[in-house]
């Protein structure tokens, strides 16, 4: 699972669950994907990422101190931070770790780089 | 009045027919391009076309998967006398257009293709010859021409019944080979991981091009499979997403579709396919998840959403779901559990998927989707519909039997509200698809007996048939039969 990906999932599905995010990240393996810039795709995407969230990614992928706590005004016209945008986002698979439910701590592990978001029959 | 200046003859291949006339309109909103249908019937493999310029039409031909070429037209008509006294008038009046491919210093290639009827080398020779009165000043190569010129023969779409002339005759200069090529390129036959439901190159090609899928675009597949929809979109610059419910799938560790694999290979994945085709940068994520729960963040938005649901007839149409069982619960807290799956209607299932498509997607955003149905009961009031998405294109395949499915392009047209949006849910309750499978199972025109008692009958006939005119038959089902027992001895 790529980092940007972790900043779209929720864990809403569960009964009774509000917001369900952002969801408790754990890494216990991640490997590094060299993958082609594209400065245009991360402007693309940055309205679509909640800045704290990305933060948050960074902190558990340790690469905290490349990013801003809060979100610069702007960001387009920074080329080294879209660069590292970039290599948090799209460089970083994580293979194994889970993914904790903020408000209920029910765990969503992650194996070969899938996450499992499905729930048993009686969370839903 | 804008200048279509720029005539031009498009060649489709005769596959698909319903779905090129979609594919044009929707890759030229993708680019913006202007254009005049010269043509009426569209359902011919040429069509006349004008553009605004040279440039406006080889973008089309740079995305088109029903094109096999483009040419600018030199001359067109319905009887040989009229295309002659038309080509010979071009020739006259775009003089100086036509110096530089006709030139000296230039070399060149005529090539004949005549559609419903065969012509041997000689006759086609011969047709080249009838116009000699062409300035042509450079030499002929027919390998590596500067010019290809093409001479193109109508003779009807009904291959018994050729009319005894022509019924259209064209001639042009080659611009451009359509993006056929792909079709090949990404083929099920040489890919690495594929299941019983993958999509053909040929159809997910179409479908990226009907979802105007862009470089840079965000494209979801809710019901990835193995990702066969998600190559095509890649291939064309778009960054994918998929999910499904499927985990062995997703994994890519379900029974191997090929008859000659018994196990799945460690590397195959969606990802690996991706890879195979260049676009590994593209590939996003995948992940398993239940379709009828919510679990995107309501922030994202996508480009376009390109999916296959599953009809429940290859593949089941399933959600997580208690099911209810007089049977004592012997599961322990520290078992590996896994979630019971129940039936996902059809109904609900393209309910759901409006719903998220209106709620997820970009405004001009596109959803495109494949719904099964029984060709008797097809009836436009049974496709689903959404307020905030407004059916688009709508194609035709036919499926074995009575069954067939269409392609149905849906765009984004204005911004959800949660009210509303429940409002209009209400309006899609009689689906048609609710009992598809059932029916496809049940209520078939003939029983499945019946058929396997017509079919074997018919092969004792054949056999019979062979016997009599001295050929040993060999027994093809046989063969099979053998194979799949060995797959699993």
């Amino acid at each position: 699972m790529k980092l940007s990906t972790y900043n779209f999932l929720t864990s809403m599905a569960i009964k009774g669950v509000k917001v369900g995010f952002p969801l408790k990240l754990t890494i216990s393996k991640k490997e590094l994907v060299e993958t082609e810039f594209n400065p245009t795709f991360v402007e693309r995407l940055l309205p679509k990422l909640d800045w704290s969230a990305v933060y948050g990614a960074a902190q558990v992928a340790e690469l905290a101190e490349d990013i801003p706590a809060v979100q610069p005004e702007s960001i387009a016209d920074n080329e080294q931070l879209l660069q590292k945008l970039h290599h948090l986002l799209f460089e970083i698979d994580v293979l194994e770790g889970q993914l904790e439910c903020p408000e209920t701590g029910r765990i969503f592990p992650i194996t070969d780089g899938i996450p499992n978001m499905l729930l048993n029959e009686d969370e839903v | 009045m804008l200048n279509m200046a720029f005539k031009c003859i498009l060649w489709f291949a005769q596959e698909h027919v319903n779905f090129r006339i979609s594919e044009f309109e929707s890759l030229a909103k993708m680019f913006g391009l202007q254009f005049r249908l010269v043509s009426q019937q569209l359902l011919k493999p040429f069509w006349i076309v004008e553009f605004p310029s040279e440039k406006t039409a080889l973008q089309y031909a740079s995305r088109s998967v029903a094109l096999r070429a483009i040419f600018e037209l030199y001359s067109y008509a319905n009887t040989l006398p009229d295309f002659h006294n038309r080509l010979r008038s071009h020739v006259d009046t775009h003089h100086n257009e036509l110096a530089r491919h006709f030139s000296s210093d230039s070399s060149f290639k005529i090539t004949v293709e005549t559609y419903n009827k065969h012509f041997s080398q000689r006759e086609k020779v011969e047709k080249i010859e009838t116009m000699d009165y062409l300035p042509i000043e450079g030499a002929v190569d027919l390998k590596n021409p500067r010019v290809e010129l093409w001479y193109l023969e109508f003779w009807g779409l009904d291959p018994k019944a050729v009319p005894p002339v022509p019924e259209d005759i064209l001639f042009g200069r080659l611009l451009a080979q359509g993006q056929r090529h792909l079709i090949k390129d990404l083929s099920l036959k040489k890919r690495k991981f594929i299941g019983n439901t993958s999509m053909d190159a040929q159809l997910s090609l179409l479908m990226a091009n009907q979802a105007m899928v862009r470089d840079g675009d965000l494209v979801f597949d809710p019901f990835v499979g193995t990702g066969s929809l998600l190559v095509s979109a890649a291939k064309f610059g778009g960054y994918v997403l998929g999910a499904d419910i499927d985990y062995m799938m997703v994994h890519a560790q379900c029974r191997p579709s090929r008859i000659s694999q018994r196990i799945r290979e460690k590397d195959e994945s969606i990802r690996a396919n991706l890879k195979q085709y260049g676009c590994a940068d593209r590939y996003m994520d995948v992940l398993v998840a239940d379709f009828s729960n919510p679990l995107w963040h309501p922030r994202l938005s996508f480009d376009s959403i390109i999916t296959d649901p599953p009809y429940g007839i290859r593949e089941a149409t399933e959600k997580v779901k208690t099911k209810k069982s007089g049977k004592e619960d012997t599961r322990s807290e520290d078992m590996i559990h896994y979630p019971s799956t129940s039936h996902y209607s059809l109904q609900s299932l393209y309910c759901d998927l409006l719903e998220f498509s209106a709620k997820h997607l970009k405004l001009g955003g596109r959803l495109v989707c494949w719904l099964p149905f029984h060709r008797e009961d097809y009836d436009e009031e049974m496709l689903p519909h959404h307020k905030h998405l407004r059916l688009v294109a709508n194609s035709e395949q036919p499926l074995t039997g009575n069954t067939s499915r269409r392609l149905l392009t849906y765009e984004k047209s204005s911004e959800y509200s949660h009210s509303e949006a429940l409002e209009s849910r209400k309006t899609f309750v009689n689906a048609p698809s609710e009992d598809f499978r059932d029916r496809y199972f049940n209520n078939a025109l003939e029983s499945r007996k019946d058929r396997r008692m017509r079919k074997s009958e018919l092969r004792e006939r054949g056999r019979l048939e062979m016997a009599s005119r001295g050929k040993i038959p060999t027994d093809a089902r046989a063969k099979k039969c053998d194979l799949n027992k060995a797959r699993f001895a």
